[in-house]
């Protein structure tokens, strides 16, 4: 007789879905009540970091606000891939309008609940790095600046995915894309160009902003249900590898976030009010090469003419971030 | 009750009595003391329940008005000129989405030149937005044109832009009659929403539409607006009953009955233009009046029939197709179409420029005289000398400058500079 061999995971650990755990401590996934906001059979790439993303922002946000939540979404792939008419994966209220606008729709949609006196109904507002940090930064600014009561989430997949894989301003240096290719003297995406949004968004004050990743599930749910404990702008980043984009196997997108993590290249921390509250550290740090070979994106550095001059700066990119967010645990530093 | 008041404040105390839940506005001269005033009654307490959003642009308080609307809040928001064309892709979002926004568009020109006087040519950039145009004549209209266009947008969900003169109207003081709240609110039932983000019925707004159905939505905004066309005078009529006053609908004609030659013309201008019009049916002159109410949707079949006598239609616009001619006069030819009627394109008061009786009855006498080509577009007043002297200036050397400077240098205007 054939049969499955059923791989348990231990307990104790981050690991999603676990239902080993006692029920109370079951991540949101694992539970049988989750909402499923963004259910199955949507068009989002094998390995597609976004939808698993999308998935965990929502149906934690859904549970912290009893299913009480709007989501106002800004044009990308999470919206295109959602909504192919007269298909909807929304099971949650759901209002896409512009690319740019996400943020300024949103605090809309909170202004007209406050006015209504439902603000037991809460606001989520989701887009891809090129709707937050390019095209929608003023909105976002303007809602930011207005405290408006509206978790912002972005998650980003460094590029515009949606229109064929362009630069956005959260490309890292020396990433090839559509439009940044591996041609002429300084191949890839230019160093020092780009910017923070959760940095800047820490410098608007907010009562919250985090960081995260994919690899980190349970660390995104428990993020999503945190900001939902505070009332006024909220602003969550989070890190989700895009296997078409980046030329990525689809089975190593948690495997890369974890990556990005581990080398310094992307800090995972929270900030209250404007100061860093609590820093993730690297648990095992790995060198930015370990992160940038399985990557298509990065080929250029590692080919017929190696750049580990390019690497060796990505590394420092890396380095400043260990030291300024305090990556490495104590002692390692 | 009869007031003597500003005009932007006789338009926010509609508003207010309007009771819109979310206002979202970005300040742009002509439109400011408009949104400065309901932020005052917001303030104040006089508009009770509405949140009111200090954003950070035009586009960011067009969205606004889209998310709250979608949330089921009664929406407002106001603008001018470069406002509007900031708004411009957010605008016809709202209308796609069949959003039931109510906007005042204080009217102003266009830059480049910057330019904050009175023009049209804001309004008519986005006359194919899918949002309803009605125009204001006086400040009376206004003030009524915003009560009816709050059930007008709600009956039908669509977005409505409620146009009245930037200065000419929004700062002119002149004696309204302000609706009491009762009269409005028997006037303007409460917002039922066609759709909703309501967690107890979810709904997925703003799908992404391919071919198999693009078409069929977008019909749907024309058969809506198609509706409206029936949908304005009834409510121009229920108006006048309730408020014992005409306001509204979709055309004003004016001794145009009988009229051989008929000016056609939007907004305040119209107080001129029937002033001229009596005095020349003073001196027996066969002359009417046809004020455009409702610009967008179109009222084809009606202003076919209320030109339908005329054998010279003057089309006078404040506002121009650059490189085609008349925007409002292409629509009265196609109103027109195979009516023995010649219809003149006058571009005039663009940027402010004064229309004054003396020149528009030089126009229309040099019409009636047959001395102006129907073909041609023709703009009034047009310093033509000034115009030959740039075009003159700019043929010689490699580098004759920006137009603007050169021109205004020219006639010797102090911003120039020419007073160094
Ligand atoms: C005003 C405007 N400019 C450009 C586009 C084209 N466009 C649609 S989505 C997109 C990129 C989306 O990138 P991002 O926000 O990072 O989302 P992703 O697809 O990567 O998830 C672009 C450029 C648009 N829809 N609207
Ligand atoms: S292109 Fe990238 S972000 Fe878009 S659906 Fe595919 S994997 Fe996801
Ligand atoms: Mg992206």
């Amino acid at each position: 007789m054939a049969f499955q061999q059923i791989k348990l995971y231990q307990t104790g650990t981050f690991v999603a879905g676990n239902r080993l755990l006692d029920p109370e401590q079951r991540s949101v996934q694992a539970r049988t009540g989750r909402s499923n906001s963004l259910t199955s059979g949507h068009r989002a790439c094998r390995g597609c970091g976004e939808a698993l993303g999308a998935r965990y922002v929502l149906d934690a946000a859904m549970r912290a606000t009893d299913g009480n939540l709007v989501a106002v979404n800004s044009t990308g792939c999470l919206e295109v891939f959602s909504t192919p008419y007269p298909e909807s994966s929304w099971q949650l209220p759901w209002l896409h309008s512009l690319f740019g606008n996400g943020p300024a729709v949103a605090a809309g949609v909170a202004a007209a609940l406050r006015a209504q006196g439902r603000e037991d109904i809460r606001v989520v507002g989701q887009a891809g790095d090129g709707g937050t940090v390019d095209i929608g930064f003023g909105t976002l600014s303007g809602m930011f600046e207005r405290n408006d009561d509206v978790l912002f989430v972005c998650y980003d997949n460094e590029g515009y995915m949606n229109t064929g894989v362009q630069r956005s301003g959260a490309t890292p240096p020396a990433a090839t894309t559509a439009n940044t290719k591996a041609l002429g003297g300084t191949p890839g995406n230019v160093f020092g160009q780009g910017k923070s949004v959760p940095l800047i968004a820490m410098a608007h004050e907010i009562p919250y902003v985090a960081t995260a990743t994919v690899a980190e599930l349970r660390d995104l749910e428990y993020k999503v249900e945190k900001a939902m404990t505070f009332r006024g702008a909220r602003y969550l980043h989070v890190f989700v590898p895009c296997p078409l984009g980046w030329g990525a196997a689809s089975a190593d997108t948690v495997k890369l976030a974890r990556l990005a993590k581990e080398t310094g290249l992307f800090p995972v921390f929270e900030a209250e009010a404007g100061t860093v509250t609590e820093v993730s550290k690297i648990r095992r740090q790995v060198p930015v090469e370990d992160y940038l070979r399985p990557q298509k994106r990065f080929a250029h550095l590692f080919g017929d003419q190696p750049r580990p001059d390019v690497v060796a700066r990505l590394q420092a990119r890396a380095d400043r971030n260990i030291a300024r967010f305090g990556l490495l645990p104590e002692g390692d530093e | 009750m009869l007031r003597q008041v500003e005009g932007s404040q006789a338009v926010a105390r509609a508003v207010t009595l309007c009771r819109p839940q979310v206002i979202a506005a970005y300040p742009i001269s002509p439109q400011t003391h408009i949104v400065e005033s309901l932020s005052d009654r917001v303030r104040t307490g006089e508009l009770t329940s509405c949140e009111y959003l200090m954003v950070e642009s035009e586009f960011g308080a067009m969205s606004a008005c889209i998310g709250a609307s979608g949330a089921g809040a009664r929406t407002y928001t106001a603008t001018s000129s470069q406002g509007l064309l900031f708004m411009a892709e957010a605008l016809f979002n709202a209308s796609g989405l069949g959003l039931p926004i109510v906007m005042t568009v204080a009217n102003r020109a266009i830059g480049a030149p910057i330019n904050i006087w009175n023009d049209h040519s804001d309004a008519m950039s986005m006359r194919d937005s899918g949002w309803i145009q009605l125009f204001a004549e006086s400040n009376q209209e206004a003030v009524d044109l915003h009560v009816q266009a709050y059930r007008l947008a709600e009956s039908l969900s669509v977005p409505v832009m409620v146009c009245m003169d930037g200065f000419v109207l929004t700062h002119a003081f002149e004696e309204v009659d302000l609706p009491s709240q009762e009269q409005v609110d028997a006037f303007v039932p409460p917002l039922v929403p066609q759709q909703l983000l309501d967690p107890a019925d979810p709904v997925t707004i703003g799908a992404m539409v391919g071919p198999e159905a693009f078409a069929e939505v977008k019909y749907l905004m024309h058969v809506k607006q198609m509706a409206a066309l029936d949908e304005i005078p009834v409510i121009a009529e229920d108006f006048l009953r309730a408020f014992g006053r005409a306001s509204g609908g979709l055309l004003k004609p004016y001794r145009v009955e009988d009229a051989e030659t008929v000016v056609v013309a939007l907004g305040s201008v119209l107080g001129t233009v029937e002033e001229v019009v009596d005095a020349m049916r003073d001196d027996g002159l066969s002359v009417g009046a046809l004020g455009i109410t409702c610009f967008r949707p179109w009222p084809v079949a009606e202003v076919r029939e209320a030109l339908g006598r005329a054998k010279r239609v003057v089309v006078v616009e404040k506002a121009f197709a650059v490189g085609a001619g008349g925007i409002v006069g292409q629509n009265v030819r196609d109103a027109t179409r195979n009516l023995p009627v010649d219809v003149y394109d006058v571009v005039a008061g663009l940027g402010g420029r004064p229309i004054t009786r003396a020149s528009l009855r030089r126009l229309l006498d040099d019409v009636v005289a047959a001395r102006v080509d129907a073909s041609r577009l023709h703009f009034l007043d047009l310093d033509v000398e000034l115009v030959q002297r740039e075009l003159e200036r700019a043929r010689h050397g490699a580098r004759p400058g920006p137009h603007a400077e050169n021109m205004l240098r020219d006639i010797g205007t102090v911003a120039s500079g020419a007073y160094e």
